[in-house]
This record gives structure tokens, C-alpha cells and sequence, in this order.
């Protein structure tokens, strides 16, 4: 399974990827997407939302099922991205690209307790063991 | 986990595979949606050979029936001839719902869901003993189950089974027959035309591997529920079970309360006050109805107050509407046309109650 290497990663399937000018794209993994199968349905957090790292933010819905998406990292919603509420089979083409939103004032100390590449092909790895 | 005969073929055509109740069964192959999509335009084929077959072989068969099952099975007067009922407990819930054929007067075959397959038969076995203790009943598990459904469904079997196009074409709805190795009904749980048909499980692989061949695509698990939710058919243990009254559940075409005939649970519907339906909704706001999310119907939004509530048996993302719809238990004042508030997370969303099907024959209907 392809996962880009210069992303963080959380245990609940979200990546993160810090920007030139600060801020941070947030969206869910490749994995995540297989796991739910055709996307449906997002519901992205409100511009300006101050949140927390680990506060429950946005929803992604399949044909299956609904999964509660959360903040990686600390920060100020600074935009959302619009392609999803009409088409979030994008999810499904390219998680990577169709990212969910991106957040400013970011806490950049909060990376620090993400996975990496490896780390996080671990935790795949041993949930395919289960 | 069970496997039924198609497993490794499932798992060849690289399906995403899941724990069913027991069955490790395709979930999809690839997209739940365009599998939605090819058996509401073309042809798509389900394994449903989880489900169980039982032959009832005896004289005493129809009698057996005329008590066991809540439809009237002597609405059966042609052979191949099939019926849709409920089997109810003594308190008049639903033990399962069932397909029954006519074949001869003494041999009829019933075909029951398969998380309730061993309830079924231990129940059936022991009202057997009860009513008719000559008459046999067989679990087929030598069969295998495969749905082909679609508006080109039937001319693509006709392609696979020489000989068949003859002998099947003037089938009618819910109504089977015996050609070669295969037994074929006109039914289906797709709101399409198509046929299930049954086979030895140890052609099933070979027939499948052909039907590919002619274009039907592998259809699994997810597809058939989006599409039997888009045709208004109950799922057992969603929309109705044992702790459900089935004329509360949308059955009531199929609870015969006409006749004389004195079925299991009769009296108990009889006495049971009827204060709610099925019904369907459709959801006017952004998001997805689920099963168990709550309905309030006359909700004031100035007060936040309802005037009565209800409760979703089966929702879901409707494919062919683009839309997210549902199969809801509601209270008898609520009609079609009436809009309603489905509590979804921290939302009150607006959906809109509408009689179902919401799809039929590739049409939508709402």
C-alpha cells in the first residue's frame, strides 16, 4: 500500500502535511478510504473553528458507514475544501489529494507526538495481522 | 468462518471481503456504486448461497405449512409457483421471512435467510413434530444461490444455459422451474427482473466464471442492500424481528388474517394494538439516515419540541437518487408528504416522508 513518506500520520487514519507558510492539510489516508469504500458524504469543520489536537472535527460517510475525522495537530480552521461536498469520491480517486481542510495558527510541537512513514506502516501492519 | 462455494472465486476477483454473520462473504469488488449502478442498467450477479435451502418432503407438507407461516400458502396452486411470508413466533414476532415453492404436493422448498438459518430449522423441526412427524425436512447445503439481476439479466442467462431461453421466458413473476441441474425463479431482492437461480454448489464456480463472461458483473453484500433499501424490501433483523409486530414493519400484505386458517401467532396479532408503520423518508438536508437514528415528527422549532417520535430500520446513501433515504417505523398520524426531523450526531435534519419503492424497474418512483 502506497503511503508518502513525507506526511504525519494519526493512529485514526488522518495525515498531515505542514505547508512552506506555516499552515497544515489535513485529510485521511489511502487506508482509510479502502477501509469505507465509496464516499458519500463529508461534512468539514466551520472556517475560523479554533480546535483542539484530538477534538473530533469533520465526518467522512461511505455507502458503509460514518467515521469521525480528528484534528492531528492544534490550530484555527483556515479553509475547507469546497470539491467534496459534490463529489467526495475524490476521497476515493486520491486521499492524498483530496484533502478535508487545512488549519492555520497551527501548534507545530504537536507533530512531534504523530507517526511517521514507518511508524504508521506498522500500525497497518499490525491491524492486518488482527 | 462458513465459506460458500464461490469463496475462492470471490476472492479471485479481488472482492473485499466480510464477516456475515457468521459467512465470510464479498462485500464488493472494487466499487459498491458501479455494482449499484450495472444491476439497476445491465446485469449483476450475487452469491447468496449463504442463504439456506430446505426441501419439505411429505404428504403432510402443505397442512405443515398452512400453520407454519403467516402467508397463505394455499394461494400455491400452480407447481414452480412462489410465495413470500414471515414465520411467526407464538407472540406473533418474526422468526424470519422466507420464500416458499410449490414443486408437487408433497415437496415444497423454502429458502431462508441465512444469520437465522439454524433458529429456523430447529423451530421448523419442531413444529414439524408436532403437526406432521412423518414429514421430512432437508437443509440443501449441497446447493448453491446465485442472484443474476438486471433489465439484461435473464437474456445473459439465457446466453450461459443452453436450451433455457424457451423453457424460462414465459416465467412469470415469482414463479420457478426445473431445467437440467438448475432450478430458476423469477425472483430477486433488487427490485429488478433477473432470476436466482440454484445449482449444485459444485458447478456454482463454473457458472459464475461463465455469467462473467457474458458481461454480468460480481455484484457483493453492499450493492445488495443499497439496492433492496431503493426497492422498499424489508432486511430481517433490521426492519423487523422477533420483538417486532410485522404489521408495524410493512408487512402486512403478508400476514393473511382473512382466512380461517389458524397460523402460528394469529391470535397474538390479532390482540396486539397496531400504533405504528413503515414508511419511507428522504432526507432533504446534507448527510446520511443510518438505522436507530430517532425521528421527531411535529417538531416546533421554536420550542425544540416534538409531537411524537419514530425510529429509523434501515437508511442509507441511495445510489440511483443520489440521496440519502430510509425505511422508518413511524406513528400511524404521519403520511406521505409530511416532513420530519431525523436526529443525526448533533443535527435535527429535514426529511421528507414518502410511501415506497423509491426504485423500481430502474425507475425512480418518489
Amino acid at each position: 500500500m502506497s503511503i508518502p513518506n513525507d506526511l504525519k500520520y494519526t493512529k485514526s487514519h488522518e495525515w498531515v502535511r505542514l505547508e512552506d507558510d506555516g499552515t497544515a492539510t489535513i485529510g485521511i489516508t489511502q487506508h482509510a478510504q479502502e477501509l469505507l469504500g465509496d464516499m458519500v458524504f463529508v461534512e468539514t469543520p466551520k472556517v475560523g473553528r479554533k480546535l483542539k489536537q484530538g477534538e473530533e472535527c469533520a465526518v467522512v460517510e461511505s455507502v458503509k458507514a460514518a467515521a469521525d475525522v480528528y484534528a492531528p495537530i492544534a490550530g484555527e480552521v483556515a479553509a475547507v475544501n469546497p470539491d467534496l461536498e459534490s463529489a467526495p469520491e475524490k476521497i476515493n480517486q486520491d486521499a492524498y489529494a483530496a484533502w478535508l481542510f487545512k488549519l492555520k495558527s497551527v501548534n507545530a510541537a504537536d507533530l512531534a507526538n504523530l507517526l511517521d512513514y514507518a511508524a504508521y506502516q506498522k500500525i497497518l501492519e499490525s491491524e492486518e495481522n488482527q | 468462518m462458513k465459506a460458500t462455494a464461490l469463496n475462492q472465486t470471490h476472492r479471485d476477483m479481488q472482492a473485499k471481503m466480510v464477516d456475515f454473520g457468521g459467512w465470510d462473504m464479498p462485500l464488493h469488488y472494487g466499487s459498491q456504486l458501479d455494482e449499484h449502478h450495472r444491476v439497476r442498467s445491465d446485469a449483476g450477479m450475487f452469491d447468496v448461497s449463504h442463504m439456506l435451502a430446505l426441501d419439505i418432503k411429505g404428504e403432510a407438507a402443505r397442512g405443515y405449512l398452512r400453520r407454519l407461516v403467516a402467508n397463505n400458502v394455499d394461494k400455491l396452486t400452480q407447481p414452480g409457483k412462489a410465495l413470500y411470508s414471515c414465520m411467526l413466533n407464538q407472540e406473533g414476532g418474526v422468526i424470519d421471512d422466507l420464500i416458499i415453492y410449490f414443486l408437487t404436493e408433497s415437496h415444497f422448498r423454502t429458502v431462508v435467510n441465512a444469520g437465522t438459518a439454524e433458529k429456523d430449522l430447529a423451530w421448523m423441526q419442531a413444529r414439524r413434530d408436532e403437526i406432521a412427524p412423518g414429514l421430512e425436512i432437508i437443509p440443501r447445503r449441497d446447493l448453491a444461490m446465485i442472484a443474476v439481476q438486471g433489465p439484461n439479466a435473464r437474456a445473459k442467462v439465457w446466453q450461459v444455459i443452453a436450451g433455457s431461453q424457451a423453457e424460462t421466458e414465459n416465467l412469470k413473476l415469482f414463479q420457478a422451474i426445473f431445467f437440467g441441474k438448475y432450478f430458476i425463479a423469477r425472483t430477486g431482492y433488487t427490485g429488478e427482473d433477473g432470476f436466482e437461480i440454484m445449482l449444485p454448489a459444485v458447478d456454482a464456480a463454473d457458472f459464475w466464471n461463465a455469467l462473467h463472461a457474458a458481461g454480468v458483473a460480481p455484484a457483493g453484500l453492499g450493492a445488495r442492500d443499497t439496492l433492496r433499501l431503493e426497492a422498499g424490501m424489508n432486511l430481517y433483523g433490521q426492519d423487523m424481528d422477533e420483538t417486532t409486530n410485522p404489521l408495524e414493519s410493512g408487512l402486512g400484505w403478508t400476514i393473511d388474517l382473512k382466512s380461517d386458517r389458524e397460523f402460528i401467532g394469529k391470535q397474538s396479532l390479532l390482540e396486539k394494538p397496531v400504533a405504528q408503520q413503515l414508511i419511507g423518508l428522504i432526507l432533504l438536508d446534507r448527510g446520511i439516515l443510518r438505522s436507530h437514528q430517532k425521528i421527531v415528527i411535529q417538531y416546533d422549532a421554536n420550542t425544540g419540541q416534538g409531537g411524537g417520535e419514530g425510529e429509523i430500520t434501515s437508511g442509507g446513501f441511495s445510489p440511483t437518487l443520489n440521496q440519502s433515504i430510509a425505511l422508518a417505523r413511524l406513528p400511524l398520524n404521519v403520511a406521505a408528504g409530511d416532513e420530519v426531523r431525523v436526529v443525526v450526531r448533533d443535527k435535527m435534519l429535514r426529511a421528507k416522508v414518502v410511501k415506497y419503492p423509491f426504485v423500481r424497474n430502474g425507475k425512480i418512483l418518489v
